[in-house]
């Protein structure tokens, strides 16, 4: 899939992470800031490499404000502004 | 087997992320995530993602979940169903039922679902909230509409609008409540009463609560966790209760032993309906306590 329009998702309330998506042609550039992002920094950055490859995203920008929000949240967020950046109208649940 | 206690339902907007993440530590008896009311129009999409990994998470794998999804003649209401269900979701309530149509047509998009998700076909319970004058008039028709259903919920917002009323001191929903809740106990499923909306008012929410266990009210949805601890011990049985409820139970056992079809406690008849109130009343003791 393809980001083919910048999109943002979530709120910067704390437990929840902002993401915003981004067209780029020059591969995947991700940026990943959080509150906790000494104990918990590879952790968030290995959750949202998985679900940019779930979804076969190779290119665009990517960056993430975490507030100190869970993994689920951290997916449901990924994957909101993925859908809304690739302009998806159908959802693939079982990629999710 | 013991029948499952729903005295408190707490509704979370499932559009908040701290909300989903915390709730819980609460222990209601069910968490209702909810994606209709509660949710703007721009972050349906967000809020449904939010609930289908939230429901996923083991923080609620001992909670009894309930997603109230859209009405299905919405752009969401399908796409709120197919999260649900393939997240694993123990209930789909349906808001604004007015006819038994409206839960045929949802049973049949869920069976669809679990059938190409892999869930048993069946295994998504249902529950129905009532909220219009010919919801309650159909409540008996939907109540008995489909095995799925677990039980049925007066939701006061949209009722007393529909009736041109407003909320007051419950003479507004007497009639409702009356027929939603024989609705359901004709029908064995559960009867949950409507939230009760001032968070700061204890004593207007006691007087309520106490109005609709009376009425026989399995239990009651809530808005704030605040909400859950006065609701159980106002369903929580006295001491007295709980000691009259364990020598029924000791003199069913005792008759059991001898074989006896009927016995008498103090010299009077004890039934099988007095039985099962006891059992029902440890229940609760043990659940939430002697009330305080």
């Amino acid at each position: 899939m393809k980001i083919v329009k910048a999109a943002i998702a979530g709120t910067l309330e704390s437990s929840d992470l902002v993401v915003k998506v981004s067209p780029a042609e020059d591969g995947l550039d991700i940026t990943v800031n959080s509150e906790v992002y000494k104990q918990f920094g590879e952790q968030i950055t290995a959750v949202v490499k998985e679900t940019l490859s779930a979804f076969n995203i190779t290119q665009g920008e990517i960056i993430v404000e975490d507030k100190g929000a869970l993994d689920c949240v951290i997916r449901a967020r990924m994957q909101t502004a993925i859908l809304r950046g690739t302009e998806s109208k159908e959802i693939a649940w079982e990629k999710l | 087997m013991m029948k499952k206690l729903r005295r408190s339902m707490l509704f979370l907007p499932g559009s908040s992320a701290a909300m989903l993440s915390t709730a819980f530590i609460y222990r209601p008896d069910s968490i209702m995530f909810d994606l209709e009311d509660a949710v703007s129009l721009k972050e349906k999409d967000s809020a449904r993602l939010l609930v289908f990994h939230a429901l996923q998470h083991p923080m609620y794998k001992d909670i009894e979940t309930v997603v109230r999804i859209n009405p299905l003649n919405t752009p969401f209401g399908l796409k709120d169903t197919e999260a649900a269900v393939r997240a694993g979701v123990d209930v789909i309530r349906l808001p604004k039922t007015d006819t038994p149509d409206d839960i045929y047509q949802l049973e049949g998009e869920i069976a669809r679902i679990e059938a190409e998700c892999g869930r048993p076909v069946g295994s998504t319970r249902l529950m129905a909230a009532i909220e219009s004058a010919v919801g309650v008039i159909n409540a008996v028709a939907i109540a008995k509409s489909s095995p799925r259903l677990m039980g049925i919920a007066l939701a006061a917002f949209d009722y007393v609008i529909d009736m041109q009323t407003e909320r007051g001191d419950g003479t507004e929903l007497f009639y409702a409540r009356c027929a939603v809740l024989h609705a359901a106990r004709g029908a064995g499923i559960d009867a949950f009463d409507v939230v009760y909306a001032d968070i700061d008012d204890e004593a207007g929410f006691l007087k309520e609560v106490d109005l609709i266990k009376r009425m026989g009210f399995n239990g009651k949805s809530l808005i704030n966790p605040r909400q859950i601890e006065i609701l159980h011990n106002a369903y929580a049985p006295t001491q007295e209760e709980v000691d009259y409820a364990e020598r029924v139970i000791a003199a069913a056992e005792e008759g059991d032993r001898h074989g006896l079809g009927v016995i008498s406690l103090n010299g009077k008849m004890i039934d099988a309906p007095i039985i099962n109130h006891a059992r029902v009343v440890i229940e609760r003791k043990n659940a939430s306590g002697v009330r305080q």
